[in-house]
């Protein structure tokens, strides 16, 4: 009898697993067989109101680099007080829970609270708010990054830069940094991958823009909001144009994330 | 300089407690026309931008009694009741499609009526000076609520199954790809499972179950199919921690693997496999764009689990642009909501179940 009960057991878990397998590839191969058919260069080449995807791509992709401008640093700097300046004290604590309550908050909740701060009282959507808002989305993963990364820094290290006579932070910009270079720059490379692809918080802070702009003051391109916008249009054009950025957009994330992978065992080799 | 430099990354660490107190503060700030008129009433009051006639007992500042607002709304249908020829169609087509939308929710709300008595008593009401618009944030919280619930069932149990069979039924050889790929599709931006199902999964529901393409069921399958890769890597890592002797040992003793699993792996990692689920949790529960597509985004109560309905985060996502004055402050009012209803959630998870990890 247990060992009925046992393979009966074994048996759904395995179905189960097959199943939830089928639903996840299922998604991959409609999203890779819809992608590569709309596919062509003429979406590289033109901007959306040509039917294109280029302002699109360049925008989101500048949209995600000015957030990790802003808010690497910051969440570096975080992180380093964490686990080098704080001592492991109660503050410290605090933040940290707080950083990982922050890490899970809605992100839509994150749009209005720019919105509340940076659109309203300018008066209008703007890059600079939707950069912003990501970057404050991607802040609690850089933090979350470099404290883990900078505790794996052997002990050994920084009192061995301590006995030389560096000031502390020579030791950890010398020392500790680069010994947690290659963690801290897998974590960046998979926060960037996390906020490319988010659309929420977008929504109502930069916007969309059909044309191709740089300039950041006003309502800027970006392709998730574009795909949310193109895919509910009755024209079926404009259907396919979403499935090529929403194919082109999965590639590239899960590319950067495969890389990260790649660099972590180059690593630990 | 190394004083300067603690100075700067103390502050930094600081921030975060800035922004999310910030956060709440600012949300709370716009929030305030919503919150003083329509005070705690506005999380079970049915109606949105609904606009209703203030009768003399039935004063503005009113709106936090429920039976007096709702004895307006009925008193005002029983007037309409009685002089329903005298009103022109004229009234009703100032209307426009929100308006329409939320006719249904009234419907569905304890409120009650006929189509047209509704339709009559809104155009009654646009035409008489003396209205005003309510907003009530009930539809969109249950709206949130029953497709979080619904995508924990459909998610635990494969959740489940896929974390037991990659920790404890695979080889290394068929775990480890599979591992990775599922811990790859959890990064999937989820604007393409909103998509998915929007095109494919919903329709492919509703010919199974009936009803409509996009509703309650297709988002909460959606949902659940959006935490499957999430929740199962975490589940599965916090199985793998149980240490190998305390296994062996069960199996050495002629436990089955069901036993094991059941009797050594649960109760080790029951905290860390809670806390994970309660993390997907508070995911579903502040989703947008795999919501946004799939639930319709009409303010009714689905009554059944094949009807559209709407959850808090589509109606920011989709509301928010072109709202101002009191409907953009009802909107800051369930941003709040979301917000401090996933802030609870997570912590909890954080304070009672994943304590022990760091």
């Amino acid at each position: 009898m247990r060992l009925v009960i046992n393979k009966i057991v074994l048996f759904l878990s395995t179905l189960a697993a097959v199943l939830g397998l089928i639903f996840l590839f299922w998604i991959l191969i409609t999203l890779t067989v819809k992608g590569v058919a709309a596919l062509n260069l003429h979406l590289f080449t033109n901007d959306l109101v040509n039917n294109g995807l280029r302002n699109l791509f360049v925008g989101q992709f500048i949209l995600a680099l000015i957030a990790v401008v802003l808010g690497v640093p910051i969440g570096m700097a975080a992180g380093i007080y964490l686990q080098e300046y704080s001592f492991n004290n109660k503050f410290a604590s605090f933040i940290r829970n707080l950083s990982d309550v922050m890490m899970s908050a809605p992100s839509i909740v994150i749009g209005t609270f720019v919105y509340a701060v940076v659109v309203n009282p300018i008066g209008h959507m703007s890059g600079w708010a939707g950069a912003i808002a990501l970057a404050i989305l991607m802040l609690p993963i850089v933090v979350r990054t470099t404290d883990d990364m900078l505790g794996l820094v052997p002990k050994e290290l920084r009192e061995a830069g301590v006995a030389i006579g560096a000031p502390k932070y020579k030791v950890i910009f010398n020392i500790i940094i680069k010994a947690a270079k290659v963690g801290i720059m897998t974590g960046l490379l998979l926060a960037f991958a996390r906020i490319i692809g988010e659309t929420a918080p977008l929504l109502f802070t930069s916007g969309n823009s059909q044309y191709f702009t740089l300039n950041l003051n006003q309502e800027f391109p970006s392709l998730t909001v574009a795909i949310y916008n193109l895919a509910t249009m009755p024209d079926k054009h404009l259907v396919e144009i979403a499935w090529a950025g929403a194919f082109i957009l999965t590639v590239f994330v899960l590319i950067i994330n495969l890389l990260g992978r790649y660099i972590t065992k180059e690593k630990k080799r | 300089m190394e004083a300067i430099f603690k100075k700067l990354s103390a502050l930094s660490a600081t921030t975060i407690l800035l922004i999310l107190s910030a956060i709440f503060v600012v949300l709370f700030i716009y929030a305030k026309p919503a919150v003083s008129k329509y005070g705690i009433h506005f999380l079970v009051d049915p109606r949105w931008d609904v606009t209703v006639a203030l009768n003399q007992n039935n004063t503005a500042n009113n709106a936090s009694n429920t039976k007096a607002t709702d004895e307006n709304v009925a008193n005002n249908q029983d007037t309409v009741d009685n002089d329903n020829g005298i009103n022109s169609d004229d009234s009703i087509n100032t209307d426009d499609d929100m308006a329409n939308s939320d006719d249904d929710a009234i419907n569905s709300g304890p409120i009650g009526g006929d189509d047209s008595d509704v339709l009559a008593a809104l155009g009654d009401n646009t035409q008489s000076k003396n209205t005003e618009t309510i907003y009530g944030g009930l539809v969109p919280i249950v709206g949130t609520v029953l497709s979080t619930i619904l995508a924990m069932f459909f998610a635990v149990p494969i959740a489940m199954g896929i974390s037991i069979f990659l920790a404890e039924i695979a080889g290394p050889k068929l775990s480890k790809p599979v591992g990775m790929a599922i811990e790859l599709l959890a990064a999937i931006p989820s604007i393409i499972y909103g998509m998915w199902g929007l095109f494919y999964f919903g329709p492919f529901i509703s010919r199974i179950f009936g009803g409509s393409s996009v509703s309650l069921l297709v988002a909460g399958l959606v949902l659940g199919v959006m935490i499957i890769p999430f929740m199962s890597s975490l589940t599965r890592d916090s199985m793998n921690t149980t240490p190998d002797v305390l296994k062996e040992s069960a199996y050495a003793m002629g436990a089955t693997k069901f036993e094991v699993i059941k009797d050594v792996i649960f109760p080790y990692a029951k905290q860390g496999i809670i806390g994970s689920m309660i993390l997907a949790l508070g995911r579903a529960l502040g989703e947008t764009m795999a919501v946004a597509f799939v639930i319709g985004g009409v303010f009714t109560f689905p009554k059944t689990i094949t009807d559209p309905t709407v959850s808090i985060p589509v109606v920011l996502a989709n509301n928010f642009a072109e709202s101002s004055g009191m409907s953009l402050s009802a909107l800051f009012y369930l941003a709040l909501v979301l917000f401090v209803l996933s802030f609870i959630v997570i912590s909890f998870a954080k304070f009672y179940f994943l304590r022990d990890k760091k």
